[in-house]
């Protein structure tokens, strides 16, 4: 396994006068592509916004590398790390434009044009992400999946060491999905880069994550691979769902499915009070 | 990429070509017409009697007025919509007029301007404006950080605050104070005073200089102010600093020629249609056709019942209203066509 962490979190508290993370501590190895999962409410997204800087801290550290993120500058912090959120919201922007705006942070204030430089890089990443086709076209002619694209390249066009995604596939069909989703895969395993991503589905993050984390309720309920995490007892504990897990006969990793409550009484009746 | 900067080029060449031929026509048409090689012999000459005067002392002044404040005007809009991300915003919204109208009723209703003289008016307009706008902005910041939203809220109940007032003030004073408020109110570009004009210009061009300086963070902003953060911006400074950017503009363009209308609002809709949304051509050529537009409108202005004068903003509502209303129905038409 790796040893270097890309992120580190310690002890962190933070939230909203009616919410509240609690003493949040975890690693993510470098080059892992790790998610964050757990149901609505509890707070995923209020952790993803920490880590982004959108929210102050209240405690606690969180350090990129072995250096304290709150020491960054927004510039330096942009460099580092790169966001895609789960909707673009670009709207009347070329995307050869809006992919190139992730160059932003290396650019000083009083650049007017983009280096030739800037233009390689960014082209580069429309090429790895297949939407060099759309660059004169406006972001707002895209489909859903394509701008989630161009957020992707635009991101990496900030060759950021860790990218941060928020539920970047929850609007997609599962063809969007599985595309987007097997794009980051290529850049983990290829480029060695680090991604952390909050994500609903469990069986995407299973399939896709090698590392997750469980949230519930302001805390960290579970951290682990896939295997480790996403148990019957974990998932029923925290989604308050019953689920039956197996493996994916592809992959081993493990899949989850749902009881129906028809099913359930089918099963009731089936083998009398045996079950639960 | 190079595409790009060349259709930059272009519509800037054709905006200044279309300026220069606006201020020609505005410097020839009036009551007495003058041609263009006349224009150009009277230059050459210099002062050559009464032609001379009626240039240098009567045209000239109004042009440059009117390059400055329509110049200064859409800047402003455009600078407020970039910082809003509000295609609806202009400076009056924010009750900048309202607060510049109100500081003039003041100085007009208790005689100031008798008393102590003329340039009291653009001061006392001037005063008003910036009051309002301290007001809209401490309202709406807690602990350094900015709510945009809130202050757009804040800005329209204080510019209706303003306008009460003013209301109050012109119900309770002589009919003679109220003809000159509202015939200050109304707009114009009929200022005698050349210092006040060219001070008026080097600020309108100065801030056109300095918007530049936050032409990137104005680009990262299109994606909202959170997904700006991300690219590193820092977006609290950027905002406060181009709102007072606007504000000193359209405070400054209100308190010299009165509450000229819809320039700030109709200009940067019609430079997004034409040019796209990047502000590195977005606010040079907001610029220079807000300075088109109000030259033009002048010009109208001045002619249509001559020998007496309409108010100018008159026109601009009424001119630029119908001319952007004909856009947007035609650009929707093709949007259809294309889409059906």
């Amino acid at each position: 396994m790796m040893n270097a962490t890309i992120l580190k979190i310690q002890k962190l508290c933070c939230g909203y006068p009616k919410f509240q993370l609690s003493e949040i501590s975890m690693d993510i190895p470098k080059g892992s592509f790790a998610g964050i999962i757990g149901p609505n409410g509890s707070g995923k997204t209020t952790l993803f916004r920490a880590i982004t800087g959108t929210l102050n801290i209240t405690s606690g550290k969180i350090l990129l590398g072995d250096k304290d993120l709150q020491s960054f500058s927004p510039r330096l912090k942009a460099q580092n790390i790169a966001i895609v959120s789960q909707f673009t919201e670009a709207g009347e922007i070329s995307v050869e434009d809006y992919v190139m705006m992730g160059r932003i942070p290396y650019q000083s204030r009083f650049s007017f044009f983009e280096s030739d430089e800037d233009s390689r890089i960014a082209r580069m990443y429309m090429e790895m992400t297949d939407i060099f086709r759309f660059k004169d076209q406006l972001m707002s002619e895209l489909s859903g999946g394509e701008q989630q694209l161009a957020a992707i390249a635009r991101a990496l066009t900030q060759q950021p060491q860790l990218l941060l995604l928020d539920e970047p596939t929850s609007h997609l069909d599962i063809t969007h999905q599985v595309h987007i989703l097997n794009v980051l895969q290529q850049l983990n395993q290829e480029m060695g880069l680090s991604i952390l991503m909050v994500i609903h589905d469990l069986n995407l993050a299973s399939e896709y994550c090698d590392q997750l984390i469980l949230v519930n309720q302001g805390k960290i309920h579970t951290q682990g691979t896939p295997v480790e995490v996403l148990t019957f007892q974990n998932i029923e504990d925290v989604y308050k769902t019953v689920v039956v897990t197996q493996s994916n006969p592809l992959s081993g990793k493990p899949a989850i499915f749902l009881a129906t409550q028809k099913v359930l009484k089918e099963i009731q009746v089936k083998f009398g009070q045996s079950v639960k | 990429m190079q595409k790009k900067y060349l259709h930059w080029t272009f519509y800037l060449a054709g905006l200044l070509i279309l300026l220069l031929a606006s201020v020609l026509l505005s410097l020839s048409v009036g009551e007495m017409n003058l041609g263009f090689t006349d224009i150009l012999n009277i230059l050459r000459h210099g002062n050559n009697g009464m032609e001379y005067t009626i240039l240098s002392q009567i045209r000239f002044p109004r042009v440059v007025l009117g390059i400055a404040v329509g110049g200064a005007l859409s800047l402003s809009g455009m600078l407020l919509q970039g910082v809003y991300r509000n295609p609806l915003v202009e400076p009056y919204t924010l009750g900048i007029s309202g607060g510049a109208s109100l500081g003039v009723a003041f100085a007009i209703v208790f005689g100031l301007h008798q008393l102590i003289g003329s340039f009291v008016l653009p001061f006392a307009g001037f005063t008003g404006a910036f009051l309002i706008i301290f007001l809209v902005y401490t309202f709406s910041s807690r602990s350094g950080r900015i709510n945009i939203q809130s202050m757009l809220l804040t800005g329209v109940m204080i510019s209706f605050i303003a306008s009460s007032s003013m209301m109050l003030l012109m119900s309770t004073t002589s009919s003679e104070n109220l003809h000159g408020i509202i015939f200050w109110i109304m707009g114009s570009l009929d200022e005698p005073d050349m210092s006040l004009i060219s001070v008026t210009l080097v600020l309108a061009l100065g801030s056109l200089l300095v918007s530049y300086f936050f032409v990137q963070p104005l680009n990262a902003l299109r994606l909202g102010e959170e997904k700006a953060k991300h690219l590193g911006i820092n977006t609290d400074t950027t905002i406060k600093i181009l709102f007072l950017l606007a504000s000193l503009l359209a405070g400054v363009c209100v308190a010299v020629a009165g509450v000229i209308g819809f320039v700030g609002l109709i200009i940067p809709h019609l430079m997004r249609m034409l040019v796209g949304s990047d502000y590195r051509i977005l606010l040079v050529s907001s610029f220079v056709s807000g300075s088109i537009f109000l030259v033009l409108s002048d010009v109208i202005a001045r002619t249509i019942i001559s020998p007496n004068e309409l108010p100018i903003g008159v026109i601009t509502g009424i001119v630029g209203g119908i001319i952007f209303l004909l856009l947007m129905s035609r650009s929707s038409l093709r949007s259809k066509e294309n889409h059906g």
